[in-house]
């Protein structure tokens, strides 16, 4: 792959900013030499066709979910509705700075406190703050709000968090961040909480329990009221990971569950695409009782119309630059306006018919730890499929299949997992093709294991050494001496 | 519903198929008592064409931008954007696809992370830059915890002539991993007064150019900090022009990327910049791409140092970070690209000497004057002689924008308001700006 | 395979060769092959004194990292330098010239309640 470092363009380029208007006494006269750089970075100067050549040939070296089915488990890659990206692009929205006075800002306000009330609904608990910009952000911050509940009522005993052996990395990650100790507790084999390891755990040290509902194997767990009921007896919070939220979009709310904190995924749940890796938005929606730490500023409405609101004493302060990312929260807001109650309830069960449509049909072919009523993800396990071939194996040959390959060696408590979720958007016809797919590789993994061992064979590069990466890190454009 | 494929035929094969009677049957396991409670949002389905004309009315209710003339700053920028950059970013490869977790397919945005990373270590002069992080503000908060880690000590100087949001986002993360911050005030200067340095810091923060605009001394500052991390907080356009802190010895460089293409979006989303020295590799939070081969020996891209991520450390990860700013990344390497070494430099240029041109102009009116005689890239305070809020409400009214005074009166200077420079900004509209500056005294 | 007659193992899938009251520890075969190939070892400060059971070291794969703990206790005399470029080694001879660690036991009578050859491979049956 060449990158435009590989182009030697000794060339100005210009021809985009008209010369200077004003007097030019140059940089040299205005600041002390000192201050200046003496050597210029070695950005390379391409002529614009020669700039869209490359990025447009980088770009059909990708697979998006414009391009095809995406079944990575946990990650929700449903259709991005092309009407939010136009929305997104209005100027009004895009050229609205956030320091602006809030008499010229009173859309983009409205918008960010009408989205934050549907998110309250949604999640059935009292406020949200929408500043978080990912979902492991926004764990953070539910992270952050535990820490400083507790501190405020004096309870400093408060420093574990508890997390199902299930959970997804962010949740440990988030919680030592914000300097709690994580104990881990034991699934049962489906991958539901263990409700006597749950007892034992339960103390008064206990600040949360982190849970994703339905859980990272796609199970919704039943005892959920039970769980949260006895988190609450020792006087502990409940945290909802949102990321599985497609699973009952319309149909059931955390807050009824119990949930005293919610985070959402923007970028999964609610339709704005995932960029490659961001940027995404993770609020945060938690039960009256955290309303007054908050992250500041808030936004709130008052006869003079809509304001940010700074005064707010028991805020844990802000965890964003501004208010969140604007631009992702709107494309969001408009697929719920596009969606309304009806659209809410057909996402979710559209979801979990394909999953268990696939899961049934898979089933035949693949080991299936959990063989009962998923939601809208299920997980496989590559083992016994052959002797030697792996779930990396089976999702490499998948792309020579033309799919995007599942989530693998993900929930940690399946050995070989391949976390599938068809997500509501796909029809059967597609479902089908991925499963005659599956169905071939793994005759193939049996009759012709070396096709597996070899793949990909039909992408931009072949399997590219992970080892080599890792031993012999080279993270940035090695230039040869001759040029710096 | 338009995204969803499936006919009521498709499901009815696919009921058949799992053995069930009824699409309700696939929710018996959420319990009755919780489907009881649900409430809906009485929120009506609208078509693309109601979505749409509901979302303009949001619109009208904002300012319209292009009557206005922004000398709005504080980190976010009135960039000119080149036109190839959205063209690039609207391809629906780049902006549909997952985090790279598959390399093979997606050589496109790693190939993309590994330019930004390269841009961003060329524009700072440091040796390793992550693939971008949330914003401006979070970057330094997570270099403040990194230095933590790495040196031990419990303790951060910052500068008080910080941005405000990028200091209150350091106080939060500060106050949850019990870190003491301790200010190092501004100088009569303008400048952040670094004689005396506390002892016992993990790292030193400063900003350059700093709030009021200034740039900062960072010669000889690293020598002066003993085993502490020093962080420096800049500003990338001011880059082309200026003395990059990798060359003053800075252990971690971070700024808001916004101006390198993105538009400001009312805050968000952000483009975090975070680089760093090669040493501290292992404990350096966010992406990173590196560059392998693959089995026929062709050069390929692939997320690298994954072990320091939360999917393989979890609790023991440098930091929670699974989502990013990919695209945002995107754009500024779009942007960079397009203009060249030349032309970042030509952009530099032209918003140094507007600005300087515009604070010659302002401080020609009687009785305004700079607040401080340092050197200053693209923005500047300057003393007014009457209410600061009255004047930007009278800039206002004729279609200036002008940041709000509070925060400048925040750190200590009052009657007092800072303008911000692009080289959007024509001789006319400055000249036109200093005339009802003017008019505004006089009424 | 048969693992070497003349080291103790623990369940964690540490070695540790006793000379005297020196202790030389490593990780076995198995562990070597269940993690991938190492990419970075992280080694303890000679001088370290660490007890049994306690994280000794830690050993990165490209998609995995694995505590290493002490299987006797003791101070750290000595790492093995040549890991630093070098961490195939452990993939390469895991009981020989990938060693990690060389402690100076403080108590050497430890290595009893460890495994032998014959029930390390047993144990690894019974996975």
């Amino acid at each position: 792959m060449s990158s435009i470092f590989d182009r030697k363009c000794p060339q100005r380029a210009g021809g985009l900013f008209p010369t200077p208007d004003v007097p030019t006494d140059g940089a040299q006269k205005l600041l002390p030499a000192s201050l200046l750089r003496r050597k210029a970075p070695r950005i390379p100067c391409l002529s614009e066709p020669e700039i869209v050549r490359h990025y447009t040939h980088l770009s059909k070296l990708n697979y998006g979910v414009d391009d095809g089915f995406y079944p990575l488990g946990s990650c929700t890659m449903k259709y991005n509705p092309k009407i939010n990206e136009d929305l997104a692009r209005l100027p009004g929205f895009t050229q609205a700075h956030p320091l602006a006075d809030g008499k010229l800002v009173q859309g983009s306000l409205r918008l960010l406190f009408e989205m934050s009330t549907l998110l309250s609904r949604i999640a059935g608990l009292a406020d949200v703050t929408l500043q978080p910009a990912a979902g492991a952000h926004g764990e953070l911050t539910g992270m952050f709000l535990v820490k400083r509940y507790f501190a405020d009522r004096g309870e400093d005993k408060r420093c574990r968090i508890l997390l199902p052996d299930s959970a997804h990395g962010t949740n440990p990650a988030s919680a030592a961040l914000a300097g709690f100790s994580v104990t881990e507790i034991p699934s049962r084999e489906d991958g539901t909480v263990n409700l006597g390891a749950l007892e034992e755990a339960l103390d008064e040290t206990v600040a949360a329990i982190m849970l994703t509902v339905p859980n990272t194997l796609g199970i919704f767990e039943e005892q959920i009221l039970e769980i949260t009921e006895k988190v609450h007896a020792v006087g502990g919070l409940c945290y909802f990971d949102g990321a599985n939220l497609n699973a009952f979009l319309g149909r059931a709310r955390p807050g009824d569950m119990g949930a005293d904190i919610f985070h959402f995924n923007l970028h999964k749940t609610l339709s704005t695409p995932h960029g490659g890796g961001g940027p995404g938005a993770g609020p945060v929606a938690v039960a009256e009782q955290l309303v007054e730490f908050l992250p500041v500023p808030r936004v709130v409405q008052d006869d003079a119309g809509y304001r940010l609101d700074w005064n707010c004493p028991h805020s844990i302060g802000s965890i964003h630059s501004f208010y969140g990312n604007f631009g992702v929260i709107l494309k969001a807001y408009s697929y719920l306006l596009h969606l309304g109650d009806t659209g809410l309830r057909e996402v979710s069960e559209n979801a979990v018919m394909n999953a268990n449509y696939v899961q049934e049909r898979l089933k035949k072919t693949y080991c299936l730890p959990c063989d009962r009523l998923c939601k809208h993800e299920f997980v496989l396990s590559a083992k016994g499929v052959a002797e030697g071939i792996s779930a990396l194996d089976i999702a490499k040959r998948l792309i020579d299949y033309g799919f995007h390959p599942p989530t693998i060696y993900f929930p940690l408590i399946v050995p070989e997992a391949l976390m599938i979720e068809p997500t509501e958007c796909e029809g059967k016809k597609t479902l089908d093709r991925f499963i005659e797919a599956m169905e071939q590789i793994a005759a193939e993994a049996k009759e012709n294991p070396q096709l597996l061992h070899d793949a990909p064979q039909r992408a931009p590069v072949f399997r590219l050494d992970q080892t080599r990466a890792a031993r012999q890190p080279v993270l940035t454009h090695p230039f040869d001496d001759s040029s710096g | 519903m338009r995204y969803i494929a499936n006919t009521d035929a498709d499901r009815r094969e696919m009921l058949a198929t799992v053995g069930l009677g009824s699409l309700e049957q696939l929710f018996t396991d959420i319990p009755q008592r919780v489907k009881d409670r649900f409430q809906p949002l009485s929120l009506p389905a609208r078509t693309e064409m109601e979505v749409a004309r509901a979302l303009e009315e949001f619109v009208r209710s904002n300012n319209d931008w292009h009557g206005s003339i922004s000398f709005l700053g504080g980190g976010i920028y009135d960039h000119y954007i080149p036109s190839v950059v959205s063209h690039i970013t609207s391809r629906s490869e780049f902006y549909t696809a997952y985090t790279p977790y598959q390399p093979e397919v997606s050589q496109g945005t790693l190939t993309a992370m590994f330019e930004f990373q390269t841009l961003v270590c060329e524009l700072t002069a440091m040796e390793v830059a992550n693939a971008s992080m949330y914003d401006g503000a979070t970057a330094l908060a997570e270099g403040v915890l990194m230095a933590e880690r790495i040196v031990g000590n419990k303790r951060v100087a910052v500068a008080q002539p910080l941005f405000s949001h990028y200091r209150n986002v350091v106080d939060t993360y500060c106050w949850a991993s019990g870190i003491e911050v301790v200010e190092l005030r501004a100088t009569t200067e303008g400048r952040c007064d670094t004689a005396k340095i506390p002892d016992e810091l993990s790292s030193l923060v400063i900003q350059s150019p700093n709030a009021f605009g200034v740039i900062e001394e960072l010669e000889g500052l690293k020598d002066a900090l003993g085993k502490a991390l020093l962080i420096v907080v800049t500003n990338p356009i001011s880059l082309g022009l200026l003395a990059p802190p990798g060359q003053f010895g800075a252990d971690v460089v971070v700024s808001e990327g916004q101006p390198l293409g993105l538009s400001p979006s009312f805050g968000g989303p952000l483009l975090g910049l975070f680089a760093t020295r090669k040493r501290y590799l292992r404990q350096m939070p966010g992406r990173i791409a590196g560059q392998t081969v693959d089995t026929k020996g062709k050069i390929g891209y692939t997320m690298a140092a994954q072990t320091r991520e939360q999917h393989i450390r979890r609790e023991r990860a440098t930091s929670n970070i699974c989502t990013n700013s990919a695209l945002c990344a995107l754009a500024a390497t779009v942007y960079l690209a397009s203009l060249g070494a030349n032309g970042l430099q030509e952009v530099a240029r032209l918003n140094l000497e507007k600005a300087h041109y515009l604070a010659q102009q302002i401080t020609s009116l009687s009785g305004y004057r700079l607040a401080f005689q340092a050197p200053f890239f693209n923005e500047f305070t300057v003393q007014v002689p009457t209410d600061p809020q009255q004047l930007r409400a009278g800039l206002q009214e004729k279609g200036f924008l002008v940041d709000n005074p509070t925060q400048l009166a925040s750190l200590g200077v009052a009657d007092a308001l800072r303008f911000a420079v692009t080289e959007k900004r024509t001789k006319e509209e400055l000249d036109h700006m200093v005339k009802q500056l003017g008019e505004i005294q006089l009424e | 395979m048969a693992y070497p007659a003349q080291l103790h193992y623990t369940q964690n899938h540490e070695w540790v060769a006793l000379e005297a009251n020196q202790a030389k520890v490593g990780i076995t075969e198995y562990a070597q092959g269940e993690l991938g190939d190492i990419v970075f070892v992280e080694l303890p400060t000679p001088g370290t004194t660490v007890n049994k059971g306690e994280s000794l070291a830690t050993v990165e794969s490209v998609k995995a990292v694995s505590d290493v703990f002490a299987p006797v206790s003791g101070k750290v005399l000595d790492v093995n330098p040549k890991l630093e470029s070098s961490p195939e080694l452990i993939n390469q001879d895991p009981h020989g010239a990938g060693w990690l660690v060389l402690l100076e036991a403080s108590d050497p009578s430890e290595v009893e309640t460890l495994l032998d050859a014959t029930d390390y491979e047993r144990h690894l049956t019974e996975k």
